[in-house]
């Protein structure tokens, strides 16, 4: 069955209908792409719609979700920048929803040891700068920055794109996963220094587990832990997001350095109850000891699976990212310089097998069909049998004399 | 199909010229700047061999001698548990918990009879423990009033309404206010050692420095204006169930009374556990090589002011010696050391691993 179809000599509403039909019975995300006023009816209709802005007016650009000014660039619309931003947005609903579980499940299990008196682990001032200070900026420079494999890499392998095709990187799986290491995360995070801290005192045999050195020492773990983790998910270190990352963490020593002063008690006596906390309990090798194994045991299950992943079922990322730091990409074959006029209008196009058939069930055209005779007689197409494409306008065979499309 | 890479450099000409009719058109390519096109120079790490076998390895050589540190220093700590709380029969605070009530005038002194087999050196520390009791519910823990015990003049006599419903005696302002205060620990605890010829030598215990410093002189003041304290507190009440008001507390010396006394510091630091010890006096140790408590036959005297029977709950003394990693807790050592042993394990199961399936990363073509 044919996978392309081509729609010629087509009003606007017959376009946005085309575009309506294989939203409506392939439930699949389409993208409409034009640059004349008669292609608003499609773009709007279309779930992303690019206009190019140009010789047509820009019609079209007021309309469209995306514009740029020649048609090529849809090639890095796509794969370079479309790629990026479904894997930052992936990457950011993950580890959002992981910090934000973990926190409060510790909550959850301490509230079997406190009476279920909904008494918080953490201290007040920590819960309020969580979400607001300590792990804002870091995951905003993962979102904003992170790129698995470069720009150029990315248009040399378009295989890359099909995992976004597929939703591959956050779905119901992905959720579930996430949840349940958070779960996990969360059973280390309390019950390890609940075991450590159990009946025991200072180096000087003064108190170190009384409410207030707990709550210290388990927002450390899960600062720590949560810390660690953005880390291991992201994947380019750029200089802001190093600035991001250590400085959210000087951030939260010195706040919390600062809120246990005298100076700040003296002040706000109510406000700063744990003056002296971090003084008395960071300087126990115990505190530390305990620190630096929660540390490790929520952070080496996930760098022991990944690797085991990456061994046994090496994704296409995977490759191409070892390979980006093997080999050198092949120079790119140099493109001639051709001068054209932008003859063709806008056209809704589809991308696998199977929209032949629907777009040619002439479920939308009107009754007047005229039986002409078949255009082509080959049934497989060229695609099928992976062989080079030839894409070219009517316009274009009086300009050139030879040659084809690389 | 292969997409063919491109110069994105190229044919850039193309789109000015196309709208140069208009005159002046303002150019509205972006800045190629590596921050704009996204080519800031980074550090892209990826978990190769080389990297995460040799972590696991080395993670799991350090943790095992750590872990076995830990643990023999851990077993080198002596630790004595008495529970006293008197609920069988057979127990010798048995009658005074049976028979306490709120409004004794005369205190119940019961004795508890036990053998150290094991000398104790170096500083010994006295603690009280008490299980099932919440210092941690969320109610209690905000009964209290930080600048009333800081020695604030106006919170004194209008303590905070966190405080109820000990907050006031009758018209009276409580002062220390709260349910922390409250349910002060108030049982006495006196040590003798059994010689030879059973006559009972007192163990001297020390009441000063069992409290942190910074809550003994920064958090904790008595109110300022009047160095009698009795006046100091004229205007307030003493909490609802304790016996004498808190000017009494320690009578003989004016540095441990009043809202310093340390064992009221001590107290109004809540514990994070229902199950917890609190540290109670320490026992110096003696000069040379004598032990601080020799081993045999010792004598503890408990007058048992302190109820807890009602909520199920226990109470013990603890006699412990203390090192650089604090009183007897083997679990960090057991932790690293098993840890330590799993992520040596994991190592060797991920060199197999690698060893058998690394060919697939470098020799598989990427499919098309």
């Amino acid at each position: 069955m044919c996978q392309t179809v081509i729609c010629c000599r087509v009003t606007p509403l017959q376009k946005a209908q085309v575009v309506q039909l294989v939203k409506k019975y392939k439930q699949a995300v389409t993208l409409a792409i034009g640059d004349g006023a008669n292609d608003v009816s499609m773009i709007k209709v279309a779930h992303i719609g690019v206009g190019i802005s140009g010789q047509e007016g820009m019609q079209a650009v007021l309309s469209s979700d995306f514009s740029f000014a020649q048609f090529r660039y849809l090639q890095r619309l796509l794969l370079v920048h479309g790629r990026w931003s479904y894997i930052r947005m992936c990457k950011f609903l993950g580890y959002f929803f992981y910090k934000n579980f973990t926190f409060t499940l510790v909550q959850f299990w301490y509230a079997f040891f406190c009476g279920f008196s909904a008494q918080t682990v953490y201290e007040d001032w920590f819960i309020t700068f969580y979400n607001m200070v300590y792990t804002a900026l870091p995951v905003l420079g993962m979102c904003l920055f992170d790129q698995d494999v470069n720009d150029r890499w990315s248009l040399y392998h378009p295989q890359l794109y099909a995992p976004g095709q597929k939703n591959q990187y956050f779905n119901k799986k992905a959720f579930v996963n996430c949840v349940m290491h958070s779960c996990y995360s969360s059973l280390i995070l309390f019950f390890i220094p609940w075991a450590s801290m159990h009946d025991t005192v200072r180096d000087d045999g003064k108190e170190i587990a009384d409410y207030q050195s707990f709550a210290l020492l388990a927002q450390t773990c899960l600062l720590i832990v949560v810390y660690t983790q953005l880390c291991l998910d992201t994947y380019y270190w750029t200089a802001v997001n190093h600035f991001f990352v250590w400085g959210s963490m000087v951030a939260y020593f010195s706040i919390t350095l600062t809120m246990c002063s005298n100076g700040m008690f003296y002040m706000f006596t109510s406000s700063f109850p744990f003056i002296g906390t971090t003084r008395n309990s960071l300087n126990q090798p115990n505190v530390w000891l305990t620190i630096f194994l929660t540390f490790l045991l929520c952070i080496l299950p996930v760098v022991a699976f990944r690797f085991i992943f990456i061994q046994l079922r090496p994704t296409i990322n995977d490759k191409v990212r070892y390979k980006m730091r093997t080999e050198e990409l092949p120079v790119p074959a140099p493109r001639r310089l051709r001068r054209r006029h932008s003859t063709r209008s806008g056209y809704a196009f589809s991308h696998s097998q199977g929209y032949g058939d629907l777009v040619t069930s002439r479920k939308f055209l009107m009754k007047r069909s005229t039986k002409r005779a078949p255009l082509f007689t080959q049934t497989d197409s060229s695609i099928f049998q992976n062989q080079p494409q030839h894409y070219r306008t009517i316009a274009e065979e009086a300009e050139e004399s030879q040659g084809h499309s690389p | 199909m292969m997409a063919s890479s491109y110069n994105a450099k190229e044919e850039d000409g193309h789109h000015s010229g196309a709208s140069s009719g208009t005159g002046l058109s303002k150019n509205k390519k972006p800045d190629n700047t590596a921050f704009k096109q996204q080519r800031l120079p980074a550090w892209q790490p990826i978990l190769t061999a080389g990297s995460v076998l040799p972590a696991f390895f080395v993670i799991g050589l350090i943790f095992i001698p750590i872990g076995i540190g830990l643990y023999v220093t851990s077993n080198n700590i002596k630790e004595f548990e008495i529970d006293y709380t008197g609920v069988s029969s057979d127990s010798p605070c048995y009658n005074c918990a049976k028979n306490f009530t709120w409004n004794t005038t005369e205190p119940c002194v019961c004795t508890v009879n036990f053998t150290l087999l094991q000398p104790f050196e170096s500083n010994v520390f006295m603690y009280y423990g008490l299980s099932n009791f919440y210092q941690n519910h969320r109610r209690y823990v905000k009964s209290r009033d930080d600048r009333q015990l800081n020695g604030d003049l106006s919170a004194l006599t209008d303590p905070s309404k966190e405080c109820e419903p000990y907050r006031k005696s009758g018209d009276v302002s409580i002062a220390p206010c709260g349910a922390i205060a409250n349910s002060l620990f108030n049982d006495t605890l006196v040590l003798y050692y059994v010689d030879s010829n059973n006559s009972k030598i007192e163990v001297p215990l020390v009441k000063k420095g069992i409290a942190w410093w910074t809550d003994k002189h920064v958090k904790f003041r008595n109110p300022a204006g009047n160095s009698n304290l009795t006046l100091a507190f004229r205007d307030t009440a003493k909490p609802v169930n304790w016996a004498k008001p808190v000017y009494e507390l320690d009578p003989s010396d004016p540095d441990n009374n009043g809202f310093i006394n340390e064992d009221f510091i001590v107290w109004m630091r809540t514990a994070a556990l229902p199950t917890f010890r609190k540290l109670y006096r320490i026992i110096q140790k003696k000069s040379g090589t004598t032990p601080t408590l020799p081993n045999g036959n010792y004598m503890l005297n408990i007058t048992y002011n302190y109820p807890v029977l009602s909520f199920d709950g226990r109470k013990r003394m603890i006699l412990s010696t203390i090192s650089w990693m604090g009183g007897k807790n083997p679990f960090l050592g057991i932790a690293y050391i098993t840890v330590g042993s799993i992520c040596f394990f994991l190592g060797v199961v991920l060199l197999i691993i690698h060893h058998k399936y690394d060919n697939r990363n470098t020799s598989a073509d990427i499919p098309s």
